[in-house]
């Protein structure tokens, strides 16, 4: 009770030096990852199963597969080169809006921390989120849209080098002669099979890309798209034309399509 | 203190690769500031974070020169201390004015002496808490410029800069200060300091019932 110290300046002023207290973990760790410094991870359920993803301050960093945690830490080190640490949970607001984002919802905006990859790789992964869920567009007219028409090789590398898969929808775009092409996150199988969770019958559409249906058009509005543009897809069967080439499209008096801009490609 | 002018240089050189020497060199005392200005473990915590994130991104918004001439040692006590003031005055708003949680919660995670008997530790413990409790008791200015001086051992003249005060101002705070807390000690029991604020005489209670 009674506190029987002798209170000298010096020694109430000892006393308090001796309140100082180490911090928790969580204060430094907690500033590393809000400045972007480095980052912290969590699972989350995809239609592809379940991946892990990692974020800061600045924003989502990454979103892979892996076999367990320590191999997503050890990859998320060697590709970004920042330290990693595990959270309980990611956070809800964060999880949100991925999943909305994932279901399609391309209003909710979700931070990405994109530094370290080039301008280039920034405006493709960027162009990508422009393709609605369900549709599907060539690595071609990423690299038109993007004012770089022949690097169409380089939209294809940097789409395999996109660090939020599902986020940003690599799996939206496929090769210019239509077929299916690669996806970072499991190879064409888990391509059509997130295409497919997307309401997009791939078999159909790679049938059309066999048969070099390139482009779908409507004879009433002689308007000519992409085959899984929505407006493609409300022409019916008896006013819808297919043909192997913007060329030809064009030379039948067909206009392209102001939504989906399908660009002339090489075959 | 030359290790400080040492890591602002590298700070102005890189200002991410500097980042975690300044986290690792500061967060003990910017922790230490928020929790005895405010009483409550998880507000500090945040308020700690929150400091050094800020000065982060200050610095982002400074060129070289300036980051190099930084005082450390102040500028981020002055972060941590407006931050705290902010974050007080939003739980003034909001916690019923007899919460005892502040208190009781008051932080002691005093490294064991081995040296010392087990007595010898308890009754520093109850001193050490006392103490933290009567800080809590303090004018919030006179608070501040104790726990600069004294808890975090600013001098003076840095105490002054960090808090924006003459320092004949600061000088005076802290032996107010001082004053206030030997009194409260010594007055037990009863408790019965002469109240410096309203808050304190909110606290009365709580103080009373932790004894």
């Amino acid at each position: 009770m009674t506190t029987a110290m002798p209170l000298t300046d010096a020694a109430l002023e000892a006393a308090l030096a001796e309140l100082r207290v180490a911090a928790p973990p969580s204060v430094g760790a907690g500033a590393l990852v809000a400045a972007g410094l480095a980052d912290r991870y969590a699972p989350i359920d995809t239609p592809l199963g379940r991946a892990f993803v990692a974020w800061n301050g600045r924003g989502v960093s990454w979103l892979g597969q892996a076999a367990d945690a320590g191999s997503f830490e050890s990859r998320f080190r060697a590709e970004i080169g920042r330290e990693i640490e595990a959270a309980d949970a990611v956070p809800a607001h964060l999880a949100e809006a991925i999943g909305r984002r994932i279901g399609g919802d391309r209003r909710v905006r979700i931070p990405l921390d994109l530094r370290g990859h080039t301008p280039f790789e920034v405006a493709v992964w960027m162009k990508a989120l422009e393709i609605p869920r369900g549709e599907v567009r060539p690595y071609g007219w990423i690299a038109a849209e993007i004012g770089r028409p022949k690097a169409v090789r380089a939209v294809g590398s940097a789409l395999a080098h996109n660090p939020v898969p599902l986020v940003v929808p690599c799996h939206r775009v496929v090769r210019s002669d239509g077929l299916i092409g690669q996806y970072s996150m499991g190879g064409p199988d888990a391509k059509r099979r997130v295409l497919g969770s997307e309401g997009l019958d791939t078999a159909w559409l790679e049938a059309e890309a066999a048969a070099g249906h390139r482009y779908t058009g409507s004879d009433t509005t002689h308007i000519v798209c992409h085959p899984t543009c929505r407006d493609a897809r409300r022409v019916t069967d008896r006013h819808r034309v297919t043909f192997p080439s913007l060329a030809a499209a064009a030379g039948a008096g067909y206009r392209p399509c102001k939504h989906c801009r399908p660009v002339a490609l090489a075959a | 203190m030359d290790t400080d002018a040492a890591l602002a240089g590298r700070l102005a050189t890189d200002l991410e690769a500097g980042f975690p020497g300044l986290v690792e060199a500061h967060r003990d005392r910017v922790y230490t500031i928020a929790l005895r200005l405010l009483g409550d473990r998880r507000d500090a915590e945040e308020v700690a974070q929150d400091a050094l994130v800020r000065a982060f991104r200050a610095m982002q918004g400074y060129d070289r020169a300036r980051i190099a001439a930084l005082r450390l040692r102040p500028w981020l006590a002055s972060i941590a201390v407006n931050l705290a003031r902010n974050r007080r005055r939003r739980a003034d708003d909001r916690r019923p004015p007899t919460q005892l949680e502040p208190l009781l919660d008051a932080g002691f995670d005093v490294a064991s002496d081995g040296r010392r008997g087990p007595e010898h530790q308890a009754d520093r413990r109850e001193t050490q808490r006392e103490l933290a409790v009567a800080l809590l008791g303090l004018r919030p200015a006179v608070r501040a410029a104790v726990v600069l001086r004294h808890v975090d051992g600013l001098s003076v003249a840095e105490t002054a800069e960090a808090l924006g005060r003459p320092e004949g101002t600061i000088k005076a705070q802290v032996h107010r200060g001082l004053g206030e807390l030997r009194a409260a000690l010594e007055t037990s029991p009863p408790p019965t300091p002469a109240p410096t604020s309203t808050r304190a005489a909110r606290l009365m209670p709580a103080l009373e019932a932790i004894r």
